[in-house]
């Protein structure tokens, strides 16, 4: 899609509404009214999608130049060519602008069609408002109050149509919602491209449904909620949990793989309720994949770990802290190790590298690679969001995980007999239970309990990704922020404040007060992050790493 | 030496506590309760409300059927007594702790002290119904009840405190340049009666018709009615002054509430608030009652012979002397309390002065008025003499 | 700019006040005659006479929820009294209405309702904000509690309070 002709785009004299603006070729006439400050309506236009033209919200008044008998534009008293005025409406979404074109967005006509259209959609739609999951974010109830007439002229029965179906398993359809603008159908065939949905029956029959022996149980499923512009289409997850008009919006990014998809948490009272994307063109356009965005539950888990513990006894954290310090610095630092992660962010990677040259463990670190496959639009293989934040901060190699291999040797071998882990679970690392029962000690931080945690010497309550700021650099090379939308459980701390009192018990002082100062530090030392704090990254992050051909996939590195 | 075994002595020590018992315990302080009851309800029936009509006594805790029969709220000071002595007594720890203790006693003694010259009665049983019989008696007042101010000032300068320290100094100018009107406006009488015992004045109305009634001792006469004159001049100013060093209403700044919270005793909370509140009605009380020794003839009521079964209609000696010696201490506190229903009244019909207004009334009208007042009787007197 | 208030010139008679103070007195003395004598009365005595057969129509006493001649529950827990509520008095768990109800067309109900009666105002722009016909504020004025957990009405309780409310708009009745 991109153009590689370096030939200067071509721009169109457009007169929106008496004004001539001017466009470049190929823009769409509905956008360019609304680059021209003229919103017009619309149900089944979606900018990633194709334009089928069929929910005629868009329509407005549209003219070309006047031509002498000659092929010559008219020119009027002002100097632009006068135009001669279709005198039918047209839909706006399905046409590109042209050169000397007049649109008229709020002529009389235009404002009618818009009444006339709304009237029709209306026809059949129940008056279920109050139960709709749609409502505070519907399209058709916001151009109703904007463009509808207030009042139905409608006596006949309404008709009836199938509710509460199940169309997959996050999906829930309700047909009598629907105004058939089909843009669930498209964005399965175009963007998905799993074509299970359709329209069937007829005249005012028709309603959308999956396919014989088809459900819609695509990875991409719940996008076609996000784009539905009515009820139709609700999520069966975050059916009737939350009316949308109380949900807190936080932006921030997405930590199930390397492509940090943006997104928005939508939470109430320390409670998410949903996750749905935030457009980002650079990054995930406009959608996410079901997996990531339902994967928030464990953050609200019942067994969250809220306590600093010593060996499995609830301590306050000055102990905690001064008890793990006591540990490291009893060993020699040959015998230290430090697992970190590639779920950390940069500010507490960064932490991480000082406890490393605290302790003085150059190279007895590195991140616990997570491989999955990539699904060829929004899920990376690596399923680490930070890998490359690891690699820019030098606490795992080119080839993530490469040391591991020597890491679980020098555990059975007994050289190794300290091991620090940040959120991760050793035993994923290779280790076996038996193996971490024989360690000196372990000191963990974490949010759920696993295998390791069990063994830990010393256990630190960390922060989810929900509920920490920060930031994280993407596969491609983008520096994205993290907000904080829920508060942390109980006592647990922030990881970069813990890492920040760890470091202080180990190797005194290190004035860092707040996320920022942290940010401000990194700044100053690593050049990739030079010249930004964490307000410039803004929503839609910064390009910090240039890109390259992407690296092999790190197979052999599980060895 | 000897006085101090004698029988007279202790004759006298022995009168002089019970009737400052009898005065202080049984009458004043009931009283006092009871004003401020009295203040509720009058002010109530004012505006149309009806006032606490309700606490009486909880009968239910001896065995009684209801918890409360209606005793139309006389229960009332009772329980705001009991209220007041089991309130937490907190003291703010910004306040200087001393002058903040004192306070309050301050503010109550000097208006209970004043009480100890009031001839509240004629005799009973030959002793004469007066704590301490002195020749200044006028004068001991106006000094005594001057002390009072420190009590005010101390509290609002050590509860250290916007509002008390506003109204402390309000109340130190207010009541300085009152005292000096309220002095000169009872001057006249002074100089008419002849005397500043306040028994002899007492006398001096019984024999010559009271100071605001001059006929009642059915004598009539040019100097007299002359005389009438300058003394409801006199009477004005006095009471008029008499309001403002009470602080009362329409005088009321150091408390004005409605711009300074409650003025001089902001701070305070249980008995120390109640020690502020008792001092004020007492001080109310002893004003009235000096003003009904000054002008409405003390005790005596015209006809009503005394405590030795003298003077009064000749027909009414023959009762036993005892009767009309209670008889006169009731007339006293009736007058008393007649002028304390006038407190009220104006209370709560009168809204408050202006800072700059009450000091105009008190230097520029009634300090002017009063003096020239003297000259008026005196040259009245001098005349008629 | 400085606007100075014109006084009122005074006669010398007026600028004496003591009439005026006078016909205060007067006044004053009027009304507490006039109550001594019971001809004016305006206080009530509250726990022995009440106004309660007087209460307007549209008084507005405890919130309350209704259930409708068909024994259905008029709440479909749309949260919008949750959300117009000035002082957050109100809290609503949703849940949805099981297929075998025979109310399960109307797919959603609440499943925890619950008023803190002591936040409550009492203003009513739940009953008025209410697209269902479910909230109404009844005459109960005297909701007393001796813990903060009584004062909590919940969906029980508001039922209980609320009763049965006949003719509404049966907008959910399965059509012809």
């Amino acid at each position: 899609m991109s153009t590689e002709t370096a030939a200067p785009v071509q721009m169109l004299n457009v007169q929106v509404d008496g004004v001539w603006h001017q466009f470049p070729k190929g823009t769409r006439v509905i956008e360019a009214c609304s680059q021209a400050g003229k919103y017009v309506p619309r149900y089944c236009y979606h900018p990633k999608l194709s334009s089928p033209g069929n929910c005629r919200m868009c329509l407005v008044e549209m003219g070309m130049p006047k031509m002498t008998p000659d092929r010559k534009p008219v020119v009027g008293a002002d100097g632009k060519p006068e135009i001669a005025w279709i005198p039918r409406p047209q839909i706006s979404c399905a046409q590109d602008v042209a050169e000397g074109m007049g649109i008229r967005t709020d002529s009389p006509m235009a404002k009618e069609c818009r009444q006339g259209v709304m009237e029709f959609l209306l026809i059949n739609h129940p008056l279920d408002c109050p139960i709709c999951d749609q409502a505070g974010e519907c399209r058709l109830q916001e151009f109703s109050v904007e463009y509808g007439q207030g009042e139905s002229r409608f006596l006949e029965h309404k008709v009836k149509k199938p509710k509460n179906v199940e169309l997959g398993p996050r999906v829930t359809l309700d047909a009598e919602r629907c105004i058939l603008c089909t843009r669930c159908i498209r964005f399965m065939k175009e963007v998905a491209h799993d074509d299970v949905l359709g329209i069937v029956d007829r005249g005012s029959y028709n309603s959308i449904a999956c396919h014989p022996e088809r459900v819609l149980d695509n990875n991409y499923s719940l996008n076609t909620v996000d784009i539905c512009p009515v009820g139709a289409l609700t999520s069966t997850d975050f059916r009737f949990k939350m009316r949308v008009w109380f949900l807190k919006e936080t932006k921030t990014v997405d930590v199930n793989c390397g492509t940090g998809s943006n997104i928005t948490i939508g939470s109430r009272e320390n409670k998410i309720y949903r996750i749905t994307p935030r457009e980002n063109n650079d990054v995930n356009g406009v959608w996410l994949p079901d997996s990531h965005r339902l994967n928030f539950k464990y953050v609200a888990d019942a067994h969250r770990l809220h306590q600093p513990t010593v060996k499995g006894q609830p301590v306050e954290w000055r102990t905690a802290i001064a008890i793990a310090a006591e540990v490291l610095k009893s060993k020699p630092s040959e015998q230290i190790w430090l697992l970190a992660s590639g779920r950390q962010t940069n500010e507490e990677l960064f932490l991480t590298t000082r406890l490393v040259n605290a302790l003085n463990i150059k190279k007895q670190h590195d991140i616990l690679p997570r491989n999955g496959t990539a699904d060829g639009l929004l899920i990376a293989a690596d399923r680490n969001p930070n890998t490359n934040g690891a690699k820019v901060l030098g606490l795992t190699t080119s080839k993530p995980g490469g040391r591991l291999k020597k890491f679980v040797e020098g555990v059975r071998a007994g050289t190794i007999k300290v091991v620090i882990t940040m959120g991760e679970d050793l035993t994923k690392a290779g280790l076996t239970e038996e193996d971490l029962a024989k360690l000196d000690a372990i000191i963990a931080l974490d949010i759920l309990p696993n295998k390791t945690t069990p063994h830990a010497t010393v256990l630190l309550p960390a922060s989810a990704w929900v509920e920490k700021r920060g930031s994280m650099i993407n596969l491609k090379g983008r520096l994205q922020r993290l907000n904080r939308a829920v508060n942390a459980p109980g006592e647990a701390h922030d990881d970069w404040e813990i890492l920040r009192d760890l470091i202080q018990a180990v190797s005194g002082s290190n004035g860092l007060y707040m996320i920022e100062d942290v940010f401000k530090s990194l700044a100053a030392e690593v050049k990739e992050f030079a010249g930004l704090n964490l307000s410039k990254i803004g929503d839609l992050g910064v390009q910090v790493i240039q890109e390259k051909t992407p690296e092999p996939e790190p197979a052999e590195a599980a060895k | 030496m000897d006085y101090l075994y004698s029988t007279d002595f202790l004759f006298l020590v022995g009168t002089s506590l019970a009737k400052t018992i009898f005065l202080i315990f049984l009458v004043v302080l009931p009283m006092v309760s009871y004003t401020v009851y009295a203040e509720r309800r009058v002010s109530a029936l004012i505006q149309d409300r009806v006032g606490p009509n309700r606490t009486g006594f909880p009968l239910s805790l001896i065995g009684g059927k209801d918890w409360s029969p209606f005793l139309g709220g006389l229960g009332q000071p009772i329980a705001d007594a009991v209220k007041f002595l089991l309130k937490e007594d907190f003291v703010p720890a910004h306040v200087n702790k001393f002058y903040f203790w004192i306070a309050p006693t301050l503010s109550m003694m000097p208006a209970i002290v004043t009480l100890a010259v009031i001839p509240f009665g004629s005799t009973i049983l030959g002793v004469p119904m007066v704590v301490a019989n002195i020749n200044v008696g006028v004068l001991f007042m106006f000094a005594i009840s001057s002390v009072s101010v420190y009590g005010i000032v101390l509290a609002g300068w050590s509860s250290n405190s916007k509002y008390p320290f506003l109204g402390g100094i309000r109340s130190t100018s207010q009541m300085i340049s009152y005292e000096l009107g309220m002095g000169l406006s009872a001057v006249p009488v002074l100089l008419i009666a002849g005397s500043t015992s306040l028994p002899q004045i007492v006398e001096y109305q019984i024999h010559n018709g009271w100071m605001m009634l001059p006929y009642s001792n059915g004598h009539l006469g040019w100097g007299k009615t002359l005389l009438w004159i300058p003394i409801i001049i006199s009477f004005v100013t006095f009471t008029i002054s008499m309001f403002a060093e009470t602080n009362r209403l329409p005088f009321d700044l150091p408390e004005s509430e409605t711009e300074l919270v409650a003025g001089y005793h902001t701070e305070y909370s249980s008995m120390k608030f109640a020690l502020f509140f008792l001092g004020e009605y007492t001080a109310m009380i002893a004003g009235s009652a000096l003003i009904v020794v000054l002008y409405l003839g003390g005790y005596h009521v015209p006809g009503i012979p005394n405590g030795d079964a003298q003077g009064g209609i000749p027909i009414l000696r023959h009762v036993p002397g005892l009767i009309w010696g209670i008889v006169n201490i009731t007339a006293f506190f009736a007058k008393v309390a007649a002028l304390l229903f006038v407190f009220i009244w104006v209370r709560w019909t009168l809204p408050r002065f202006r800072y700059d207004q009450l000091m105009k009334l008190g230097w520029l009208y009634i300090f002017e008025i009063a003096l020239v007042n003297i000259f008026l009787t005196a040259g009245i007197l001098a005349c008629t003499h | 700019m400085a606007y100075v208030v014109p006084r009122p010139n005074l006669t010398w008679k007026e600028k004496i006040y003591l009439p005026s103070i006078v016909a205060g007195l007067a006044i004053t003395i009027k009304h507490l005659k006039r109550m001594l004598k019971g001809e004016t009365k305006v206080v009530m005595q509250y726990p022995e006479e009440k106004w309660d057969a007087h209460m307007p129509e549209h008084y507005r006493g405890a919130p309350t929820l209704v259930k409708d001649e068909h024994d259905r529950e008029r709440c479909v827990a749309c949260q919008l009294c949750e959300f117009i509520c000035p002082p957050r008095a109100i809290t609503i768990t949703p849940e949805e209405i099981p297929a075998e109800s025979k109310f399960a067309k109307v797919e959603k109900r609440p499943k925890e309702f619950e008023i803190d009666m002591i936040r409550c105002i009492y203003c009513g722009l739940c009953e008025e904000v209410c697209p269902e016909q479910a909230i109404f504020l009844r005459k109960d004025y005297a909701i007393t509690g001796t813990t903060r957990a009584e004062m909590k009405h919940d969906k029980a309780k508001l039922y209980e309070l609320g009763g049965v409310m006949k003719g509404l708009v049966h907008k959910w009745n399965p059509k012809k």
